[in-house]
């Protein structure tokens, strides 16, 4: 459309092509993800939604290299999961904040840096931006069972955005915070994608949720685990929580639960 | 305070129980000197009285019972003779004396010291290489348990001996039966200890991938720590038992195993309880002294 031919906007990070994954368990194989095909663009965010067992998780652990397809093509950034995540291309939240219990909070944030051979200086600052990021300023010094579990999902979500990953994968980070906090997390979370354009993986349950803050929503469905739908969010990037309110807002939420639907019926 | 009553009850009790059992067991012996001394006793026939039980010679000779807890060499020492005997032989007695049990005590101590380190370290590496290598868990694991059904006072002589044969003495020898004995707790609890991170902790290192190293460092090792002092706790123990039980084959003239040899050798049954309790007291010092260091560690680790 911008007539200059080149889009590096829209350059793609993450590239399926006819994904499949069978885990062979002890009860036969189960088939997770079958003929994924998708395409995410830089600075894209992209949720994941359906049934439970769809294979929303294995998909993200897929991306993040976690897990190993037995079938199709799997590119990020053009190389391999794998050589991706030796490039530390992730910053991976998972559903459990699974913070260290014998780290205090800023020395959880800092595990990655320690690995990834940040300064101590680099370290120190690096901590400090991301705890006020997360409205966890002063509770740097804590140990994990001494902070609410929203306070310590946000603490994991802090140590994934410490280092400057431009992929980041979260596994319902929101799933088990009460509907204030969650809907303050959201406006966060909205916030910092848009100061840093990072591209985003989210998996959650919630239609409101994934279609406040999604550019794109995938639907799944299980038995085989598969795509059903992809909708594209007409959604402005600028979005106030009362937009939930909107006719535009609760005609993508109905088209959500749509394909949730029919997914369903084709069992 | 509550709790320090209900404690000092049960020890009382205890104490109280066993002054009962002296009087029976001890009755035969301090009638026998009450006759010699020329004191009426019933029923006068020595030959009888050996056919009864302790319980009814004492009920028939009521006037002996006082003495049944001060006899020289009692069957079954009182509480306040060994309470006695240890402290003559501790706070009275020089430590450079051969009759101190402090001298005693420090011999034990130091080989079991020794095996304890050497049976800790060893621990922790093979349960380092049990978890790194699958080769290891299958070949090394079978054999740490094999080595635990030998009855340690069936190989403790062997080992004396063979070490004895390349010249190997002294404290060596009840080192290597105390780290014997030790390693293996240690080798079990940081097994599991290593292997306690769950796989999200372990796909989070992933992500960042993070090195076998530094996994080991930064989650499998802190991981451990709580695992590694249950197990130090019971290892300790153990390495007491195995220095003591390494003095007595080699019919060693110091520490608390001779100690416990030479007092059955002579019928000293109050220094062959004031032995047995000064090794109880110690271990009990050994396994609170570990405590309070699994508390310290844990605590700055936040995680007690
Ligand atoms: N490691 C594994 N071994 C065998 N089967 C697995 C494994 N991981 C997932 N599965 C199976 O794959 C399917 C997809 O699982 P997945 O965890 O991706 O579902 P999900 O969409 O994330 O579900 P939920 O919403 O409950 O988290 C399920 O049927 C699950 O049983
Ligand atoms: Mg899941």
């Amino acid at each position: 459309m911008n007539g200059t031919g080149q889009q590096p906007e829209l350059s793609s990070v993450v590239s399926a092509k006819g994904l499949d994954l069978t885990f062979q368990t002890n009860d036969g194989p189960v088939h997770a993800l079958k003929d994924v095909n998708l395409e995410i663009n830089k600075g894209d965010f992209v949720s994941f939604i359906g049934p439970s067992g769809c294979g929303k998780t294995t998909f993200l652990r897929c991306i993040a290299a976690l897990e190993t397809p037995t079938g199709g093509s799997l590119t990020v950034n053009g190389m391999t999961p794998d050589e991706a995540r030796r490039k530390r291309a992730y910053g991976y939240v998972f559903q459990a904040a699974g913070l260290y219990p014998w780290r205090t909070i800023a020395k959880n944030i800092k595990l990655p840096l320690e690995i990834m051979g940040y300064s101590r200086q680099e370290q120190d600052e690096r901590v400090r931006n991301v705890l006020e990021l997360v409205d966890l300023a002063g509770f740097g010094g804590k140990f994990p069972w001494q902070l609410s579990g929203g306070m310590q999902q946000r603490a994991s979500i802090a140590r994934a955005l410490a280092f400057d990953a431009d992929i980041l994968l979260m596994d319902e980070p929101f799933g088990a915070l009460d509907e204030i906090v969650r809907d303050h997390l959201n406006e966060q979370l909205l916030a910092l994608w848009a100061r840093t354009g990072k591209t985003i993986g989210f998996v959650t349950h919630s239609i409101p949720e994934a279609v406040y803050l999604s550019t794109r929503i995938v639907v799944m469905s299980p038995r085989p685990g598969r795509i059903t739908d992809v909708i594209e969010s007409p959604l402005p990037k600028e979005r106030p929580l009362d937009i939930r309110d909107s006719a535009e807002f609760i005609e993508v939420a109905h088209r959500v639960r749509e394909g949730l639907r029919a997914g369903h019926a084709d069992e | 305070m509550r709790q320090m009553l209900a404690v000092l009850t049960v020890v009382a009790t205890l104490i109280g129980l066993w002054y009962l059992a002296c009087i029976p067991m001890n009755m035969q012996g301090v009638l026998v000197e009450a006759e010699r001394a020329g004191a009426e006793v019933s029923p006068p026939d020595a030959a009888v009285r050996r056919e009864m039980g302790g319980v009814s010679l004492a009920l028939r000779n009521g006037f002996a019972v006082p003495a049944t807890w001060a006899q020289e060499r009692p069957r079954l020492p009182a509480p306040h003779q060994v309470a006695v005997e240890l402290w003559d032989t501790t706070v009275m007695k020089k430590i450079t004396s051969k009759r101190s049990l402090v001298y005693h005590g420090w011999v034990t101590l130091s080989a079991t010291l020794l095996g304890f380190g050497i049976g800790t370290v060893l621990g922790v590496l093979l349960a380092v290489g049990i978890v790194h290598s699958r080769v290891m868990d299958m070949s090394v694991m079978p054999w740490a348990i094999v080595s635990q059904t030998i009855p340690i006072i069936a190989l403790a002589p062997m080992i004396i001996v063979v070490l004895y044969s390349v010249g190997v003495q002294g404290i060596i020898p009840k080192a290597v039966i105390s780290a014997y004995l030790s390693f293996f707790p240690v080798v079990v609890g940081m097994v599991k200890g290593l292997r306690s991170p769950d796989a999200m902790q372990l796909d989070l290192l992933r992500t960042y991938s993070a090195s076998k190293g530094e996994t080991f460092w930064k989650l499998r090792l802190p991981a451990s720590m709580p695992y590694l002092f249950a197990s130090l706790k019971i290892g300790i123990a153990a390495s007491l038992v195995g220095a003591i039980v390494g003095e007595l084959p080699t019919g060693a003239v110091s520490g608390l195993g001779a100690r416990l040899l030479a007092g059955s050798y002579y019928g000293q049954t109050v220094q062959i309880w004031s032995a047995l309790f000064g090794a109880a007291i110690l271990a009990a010092c050994l396994v609170g002294l570990l405590g309070l260091i699994e508390k310290t560690v844990l605590k700055r680790m936040g995680m007690a």
